[in-house]
């Protein structure tokens, strides 16, 4: 292929991440976080049947339904936190009297666990480790000076970048998928692949719970539904990440204004019922997985497609704004 | 004959201060253009929009023909730069950069990457980081990487900073070199004017922004090599007749033995017949050659000089 191509170009990018040793740390990092959370399951499942004598799902699923009617019942629970529990007692009831266990123990489980839990933070998290610095790394180094003194023009340049972004992303998940699997199925088994998993469950804040459109996925499906929401988000705050590392030329800086996007998010859902214009904001919408498995989104008005639309909105914006910034903005 | 690299009144206003004032430049091919100015002069600024990183805010810059504002693809095909300092991958080796930045280049291959390799002489340490490299092997890597695409004009902005004498003088005779083999051409940026001297054809002296004077450094030292030192045995008793002469301005005693002379210095030797005629026994008679430093001092007011 002639050069410069932009095969040539994101070949570039990716060989300085992967002498950065960056994926590295990701993955070692989440080995240690996935070994911690299957040792931890399976603290849980030894004091289940020391408890209970049995590991019967069903003794299990009846005494949890049971364990939050009491909690229902006591009267210093919240409104909204009494909407949740509600919500819940109904799904376990719907599983239970479908006869589907939805903690199917064995490795796939673990995973759509830990890809539900990690798309909000952790998987985020690692994705600004991966990319914070692919501009202003530049900027640091004074590299920039030659990387843009180059007959390439600029755009071409950002583009490479942002789908060196959309790469790392892609790996990422899958990097995530292949150490959560093989690490848990150690201990937890790894079979599990085709237990049935409802999905379609329908919940909104105000109140509605319904079952009318649920139906039965293989896990496999719904791993793989549930990693392509995992996928969105990830790239969505690799996209913004990309324009705050245009923005602000200081590595470190940009990963705080990063790490202060996606810890607001959670924290303005938990207060965020009284503010309803909230559910614009793009680190609100983080919570794909919550549509996925039929509990109440934070704020009323948010459905899959709401949050989609948002995220892929305000991803657009600033992508956008990262070209208009990258191309037009003197160089010192 | 085509300049390689046109200055076209170029100016940079950054907010209200003028930081480039209507600058105008033709540098043509093998020639070596110093640019010389105090640090602050605007040299570095210069540069910067020669290659796009900054956009001028009046005025152009062509390379071989090809506006960097229009055609900066056609135009940045034809140069190569250090801007500043040879900013390279601290953490890749010399030739992982040196493949890296091929590939944003149309047609350089593995072998011209060995060529240039080999022609800065860092085959040794090529497989190296360049975290491990002494400046002087970062500032060679950096001319191997500006040299990659054959270019026709090669900008080195302060290429002696942190060399030794002996890493100078190397430079100096690779410039020398490479111009006579291939013809490009080369403006390097210095603060010290000693280095630009020996190795500029032509300079321009930069300061406050201005170009405040262009010319070969030939004439320019002709210029300033204005005064004669004439060595005698006794300077109190010649100085009258020296005074005697008539195509002096000025004559003063230095010490017992020389006496300093400001003239035409194409004169010399008729003051050397004038003296002998009346009996003076001259010892010497010495043009003394300025360096380009006391113009420098004089045109851009002597501040902030090496």
């Amino acid at each position: 292929m002639p050069n410069p191509s932009m095969l040539g170009l994101i070949r570039n990018e990716v060989l300085k991440i992967h002498r950065k040793r960056r994926l590295m740390v990701v993955s070692i990092i989440l080995i240690v976080l996935v070994s911690m959370f299957t040792y931890a399951n399976y603290r849980q499942i030894e004091k289940q049947r020391e408890e209970q004598g049995t590991i019967d799902w069903r003794v299990d699923l009846q005494q949890e339904i049971i364990d939050t009617q009491n909690r229902l019942a006591s009267a210093n629970v919240q409104d909204e936190f009494r909407q949740i529990l509600e919500f819940q007692v109904q799904q376990n009831q719907y599983y239970l009297d479908n006869d589907i266990n939805p903690n199917y123990p064995g490795a796939p489980t673990f995973m759509r666990v830990f890809f539900s839990q990690g798309t909000t933070l952790v998987l985020p998290l690692f994705i600004i480790v991966l990319m914070a610095d692919i501009v202003s790394g530049e900027h640091n180094d004074g590299t920039i000076k030659t990387l843009l003194s180059r007959p390439v023009r600029r755009y071409k340049i950002l583009l490479a970048k942002w789908l060196t972004t959309l790469l790392y992303t892609s790996i990422l998940i899958f990097v995530t998928a292949v150490v959560s699997y093989a690490i848990s199925g150690i201990v937890l088994g790894w079979d599990g692949w085709n237990a049935p998993i409802l999905t379609g469950f329908q919940a909104s804040p105000t109140g509605t719970f319904s079952t009318d459109f649920v139906h039965t996925l293989p896990m496999w499906e719904y791993l793989l539904m549930s990693m392509g929401l995992s996928w969105l988000v990830v790239a969505a705050v690799g996209t913004i990440s990309l324009m705050i590392s245009v923005l602000v030329k200081n590595t470190a800086t940009g990963i705080g204004i990063m790490m202060a996007v996606l810890i607001s998010g959670p924290l303005l859902t938990s207060l965020g019922s009284n503010w309803d214009s909230s559910k614009y904001l793009v680190n609100v919408n983080f919570g794909l997985h919550t549509y996925l498995e039929g509990q109440a989104p934070p704020i009323d008005g948010m459905t899959l497609p709401f949050s989609l639309l948002v995220i892929l909105i305000w991803s657009m914006v600033a992508l956008a704004y990262a070209f208009y910034h990258f191309t037009q903005k003197d160089v010192y | 004959m085509e300049p390689t690299l046109k200055l076209h009144q170029l100016t940079k206003v950054i907010g209200k201060k003028t930081i480039i004032d209507n600058i105008s430049l033709d540098v043509y091919p093998g020639e070596v253009f110093g640019f010389l100015g105090p640090n602050g002069a605007g040299k570095t600024t210069t540069i910067r929009m020669i290659v796009g990183l900054i956009k001028p805010t009046k005025g152009n810059v062509s390379i071989c023909g090809y506006r960097v504002d229009k055609q900066f693809v056609q135009a940045m095909n034809q140069i190569g730069a250090i801007v500043e300092n040879p900013e390279l991958y601290k953490f890749l080796s010399g030739r992982e950069n040196l493949e890296a930045f091929a590939r944003m280049l149309p047609g350089v291959d593995d072998k011209r990457i060995q060529e240039v390799i080999d022609l800065v002489d860092l085959t040794a340490r090529i497989d190296d980081k360049v975290k491990t490299y002494s400046l002087g092997m970062r500032q060679r890597l950096g001319i191997a990487q500006a040299l990659l695409n054959n270019p026709r004009v090669l900008i080195l902005d302060e290429p002696t900073n942190g060399l030794d004498p002996m890493g100078i003088r190397d430079l100096r005779l690779f410039i020398r070199r490479l111009v006579e083999e291939t013809g490009l051409s080369v403006l390097v940026s210095s603060h010290i004017l000693a280095e630009i001297e020996l190795l500029a054809d032509r300079v321009a002296i930069m300061s406050r922004g201005k170009i405040v004077k262009v010319g070969t450094v030939h004439a320019l030292i002709e210029e300033l090599a204005s005064t004669v030192d004439l060595h005698v045995t006794n300077s109190f008793e010649v100085l009258p007749i020296v005074q005697g002469y008539e195509g002096i301005d000025q004559a003063d005693v230095v010490d017992e033995r020389t006496i300093r002379i400001s003239m035409n210095v194409e004169e010399t030797a008729k003051l050397n017949r004038y003296l002998m005629e009346r009996d003076v026994e001259v010892f010497g008679l010495e043009r003394r050659v300025q360096t380009l430093e006391d113009l420098f001092i004089t045109l851009t007011g002597g501040d902030h000089i090496a």
